[in-house]
């Protein structure tokens, strides 16, 4: 049994071994980018030579608009805060709305998606017109919307993070909803599902055991491309000015905001690292995300090449991850007659 | 290996007026278990207007090969070795594995063509049929409109497309699967080909359209002087149409021989295995008979498991149209411990009443009582009580496990549900007996799904359908998706098992050979309608309708000799 619980298995580790060349390059720099981001948004505390709202140290003001000096690394902005600061604590508050964001909706999402796939009918009708509904709405439009309704335009820290996760929760809702659903659907039409449903099965029993964790392959890549999307929405509401106040947390979009009349008149460091920080963020998870995606597809999954005449006759017809048409799956060949021993079973590198 | 390739390169040399010769091919595949050996140093010929089978089970590199002939590896094959291809005329020839991939177009189409597997799939859906046999000509020479049109007409009426100047304006959609399998043919005939790959041409079909795609592949060689590599694991299809025989297993090929000489006279130790495996009609008699034997008296009188009374299942149709009648007024019963053979082709409604007895369709007409239950309008609730007194075996071995369960879990599911077990692990020994009396060894439970073999899979799919100890069992097609010695074991196994537990069995089957081999009765469907009912020795041996006698006639003997006038026979009765 340990061999299946080893760590190759897991989602990620386990396409970072199956890639080669170019693939793995991006996956590599997505996979770095993303852990620099995870890391400054935990060790904010400890890596920002200030806090998020702090206007002064030892009684003396910053001072805006200060070039980066060495007091300053990075200047300060408009409001008199520390850029370089404001950039760490910012990762923390993007962590922490992108995580908040997608929890939820894939609660919600995959929740409805197999109820609705399951069952069919008029559940699953209303809900996928509701759902094709939010798909109409500009999403930012229904943020700004939801961000109004949630916090009432005050924002503290968690009701900023609540109110930007949750208003980024309801566009990603019908995402989560529709892949489950289709997913559903079409494991529902398994031999599996009749197989258990002859023996009796009850309908949670074969939801949950059956249907929910065979629906769940495409998660993690939707969840990576969705992070990266939260974080743009994210930058985008704080922009836009329904972010959360500079003095409850540190929000890379509202100092881009701030920092729009320093861009004309030559006070760069205020846009840029702000700036560089979204890119970045959004950059390494959506790397991350396309390089998974690539992977998942035997069609697009790149393959170091066979040398001639290379490798072993394979003993079974099976191969990890499915038949191949083309028929090297291997042989199923003659079964021994009477004894069957471990031959006859594909062993995995 | 690499150093072998160097001496071993393409040749030049004219060889014996063969269409193809395959010397020394050895292919690999890039997978991600990393690399495969599929096909290893096969040496093949096939002469002017002959046709080689090239036979094997899955797995055995036969496709692999077929594919080379007309370069269409995929990106992650690695070939060596030499495919020399002349053209019908014996005038040019050249070595695929080393044509650059515009000299390949040339070649392929004009020396060479492929019939594939699936017609339906072969086609494209939205151009008519006229239209896709003209671009194979465009693809090789300027034609005309007319001239093409003309050419396309040709075709299908040589390949006995009935009124072919309308058919060729006609979609895909339009044909039967027969028939487009036909039009696929003619596609490779257009640009009169020396040399057809046929890869399973009829496995999709069903027997009785298999005869004549068989016949129309004959008239391909005889008339048109075609050679035929033909791709196939049926060895009915090989007694029926190959001149010469070439038996491939693990990448190599292991015995070639003239068709007749295989059959009377196999060499290798892998071609008797298989020819042994190969189940013929008339095997069953014994059984049947020994089966009858040991019946208890008064068998005959006691209550039947299963009672259907002018079944009758309708599929609801979409945006007002008719509903489809799949089941149309079956009377069939099934006695305790009784083995029911239920045969017909694709559509013919078997698996529907299977699938209505395990309450998996609902019945919308007639009456079906299983154990005691009217299953017409039951709901759950009333099925529930004799679920566990009924297994089912599903067609399809890779798809009837939850891929991330391990074997033991998901034989165990019916204990746990039926809570004769708290989990999985507590029906472990149980699980591990199932197990040993499906001849699987223990450690397999630990096994997932996708690690064991067809024939293993399907194994395993009878110990959860035992596992409960039902006294009724249906199985739907349970060996139509496995090798032939597989298929042989696994049956020998379910007879072993039926005789020991005793349970009543509606086997559910398209191949008439495989039920004969198991079957105290045999139910032959057509169309929804039972059209012949009576034991294996009547229905096979004396068949009163029609339609079973065709069936009979359509289905290959794997004997070339006696498949010789088993074809006249046929001839004789559709005239």
């Amino acid at each position: 049994m340990a061999r299946r619980l080893s760590w190759g298995r897991l989602p990620v580790v386990h396409q970072l071994r199956q890639s080669v060349g170019l693939q793995r390059g991006m996956l590599v720099a997505g996979l770095v980018l993303t852990a620099l981001f995870l890391l400054t948004a935990l060790a904010a505390p400890w890596l920002a030579p200030y806090g998020f709202s702090q206007l002064r140290s030892d009684g003396v003001l910053f001072g805006a608009q200060q070039p980066p000096s060495a007091d300053h690394l990075l200047g300060t902005t408009v409001g008199g805060y520390d850029v370089l600061s404001r950039v760490i604590w910012g990762a923390r508050t993007a962590a922490l709305v992108i995580i908040v964001a997608i929890a939820a909706s894939i609660v919600i999402g995959v929740l409805l998606g197999l109820v609705s796939g399951y069952f069919g009918g008029w559940l699953d009708r209303v809900l996928v017109v509701v759902c094709d509904a939010v798909y109409a709405f500009p999403s930012l439009l229904l943020a700004i919307l939801l961000a109004i309704v949630i916090s009432g335009g005050q924002s503290d820290l968690w009701g900023g993070i609540l109110a930007a996760a949750f208003s980024i929760t309801v566009v990603f809702i019908p995402q989560y909803f529709r892949v489950i659903r289709a997913e559903t659907v079409r494991i529902k039409a398994e031999a599996f599902i009749d197989s258990a449903r002859v023996i009796g099965t009850p309908h949670r029993r074969i939801m949950g055991r059956h249907v929910l964790r065979n629906a769940t392959r495409t998660l993690p890549l939707i969840v990576t491309l969705n992070a990266s999307e939260a974080i743009l929405t994210l930058a985008g509401l704080g922009f836009l000015g329904f972010g959360i106040e500079p003095t409850a947390a540190a929000e890379w979009g509202y100092d881009l905001n701030k920092s729009l009349s320093d861009v004309t008149s030559g006070i760069w460091w205020t846009a840029l690292f702000p700036g560089l920080a979204i890119v970045l963020a959004v950059l390494g998870i959506t790397l991350v995300g396309e390089s998974l995606n690539d992977l998942a597809d035997p069609r697009l999954r790149s393959r170091r090449a066979a040398a001639v005449g290379a490798g072993e006759v394979a003993e079974t017809s099976v191969v990890p991850g499915g038949t191949l048409t083309a028929g090297p799956a291997g042989l199923d060949g003659l079964e021994g007659s009477g004894t069957l021993g471990d031959e006859g079973i594909e062993v995995r590198p | 290996m690499s150093a072998q390739a160097a001496t071993t390169g393409p040749t030049t040399t004219r060889t014996s007026g063969a269409v193809v010769t395959v010397r020394d091919l050895t292919v690999s595949f890039a997978t991600d278990a990393g690399p495969i050996l599929a096909v290893d140093g096969v040496d093949l010929e096939v002469a002017p207007g002959e046709v080689l089978a090239v036979v094997g089970e899955s797995g055995s590199g036969k496709t692999v090969t077929a594919k080379t002939i007309l370069g269409l590896l995929p990106e992650t094959a690695t070939a060596r070795g030499a495919v020399v291809l002349s053209n019908k005329a014996g005038t040019s020839e050249s070595d695929v594995v080393a044509l650059s991939r515009s000299q390949l177009r040339a070649v392929r189409g004009t020396d060479v063509a492929m019939v594939f597997q699936e017609p339906s799939a072969a086609l494209n859906p939205v151009f008519t049929v006229g239209w896709q046999i003209v671009e194979g000509l465009r693809a090789h020479r300027r034609v005309r409109r007319a001239e093409g049109r003309r050419q396309a007409i040709d075709v299908l009426r040589r390949v006995g497309i009935p009124d072919p100047e309308t058919a060729v304006d006609k979609y895909p959609h339009q044909f039967s699967g027969g028939q487009k399998q036909r039009v696929v043919i003619a596609m490779a005939l257009a640009l009169d080909p020396g040399l057809i790959v046929a890869d399973e041409p009829t496995t999709a079909l069903d027997v009785t359209v298999q005869a004549e795609i068989l016949d129309l592949l004959r008239r391909c060689r005889d008339e048109f002087g075609t050679a035929i590599v033909l791709i196939t694991h049926n060895m009915g299809v090989v007694a029926d149409l190959a001149d010469r025989v070439a038996v491939m297993y693990q990448g190599k090929v292991v015995e070639q021989a003239d068709v007749r000489t295989l059959f009377a006279d196999p060499q290798d130790e892998y071609t008797r295995t298989l020819l042994a495996a190969v189940p013929r009609v008339g095997g069953g008699v014994v059984n049947a008979a020994a089966r009858v034997e040991a019946r208890a008296e008064g068998w005959a009188e006691a209550a039947p498991v299963v009672v259907a009374k002018d079944l009758r299942i309708e599929y609801p149709g979409r945006f007002r149209k008719p509903a489809f009648v799949a089941v149309d007024g079956v009377d069939l019963s099934i006695r305790p411990g009784e083995v029911v053979g239920l045969v017909g082709e694709s559509g013919s409604g078997k698996t529907t009443i299977g699938r209505a007895i395990g309450g998996l369709t609902p019945v919308t007409g007639g009456s079906l009582s299983v154990l005691g239950v009217e299953m017409r309008g039951a709901r759950e609730r009333d099925v529930r009580p004799v679920r566990p007194r009924i297994g089912f075996v599903f067609q399809d071995p890779a798809s009837s496990f939850n891929p991330l369960l391990t074997i033991a879990e998901c034989v165990a599911e019916p204990l746990v549900v039926h809570g004769r077990a708290g989990d999985a692990r507590d029906a472990r020994d149980r699980v591990d007996e199932l197990l040993e009396s499906v001849q699987l060894p223990r450690s397999y439970g630990d096994r997932y799904p996708h690690e064991l073999s067809g024939g293993q899979r399907q194994r395993a799919s009878l110990a959860r359908a035992l596992a409960l100890d039902p006294e009724l069992l249906v199985a739907d097609e349970p060996t139509s998706a496995l090798d032939v010695s597989v298929q042989a074991r696994v049956l020998e196994l379910f007879a072993e098992l039926q005789r020991e537990l005793g349970f009543a069995c509606l086997f559910i089957s398209h191949d008439l050979a495989v039920v004969d081999l198991l079957a105290d009765r045999i139910a032959v469907l057509y169309r929804g309608r039972l059209v012949e009912e009576g034991t294996s020795a009547e229905v096979l041996g004396a068949p009163q309708h029609v339609y079973t006698k065709q069936l009979l006639a359509s289905l290959p003997v794997p004997d070339p000799v006696l498949q010789a006038e088993h074809r006249e026979e046929l001839a004789a009765l559709r005239a």
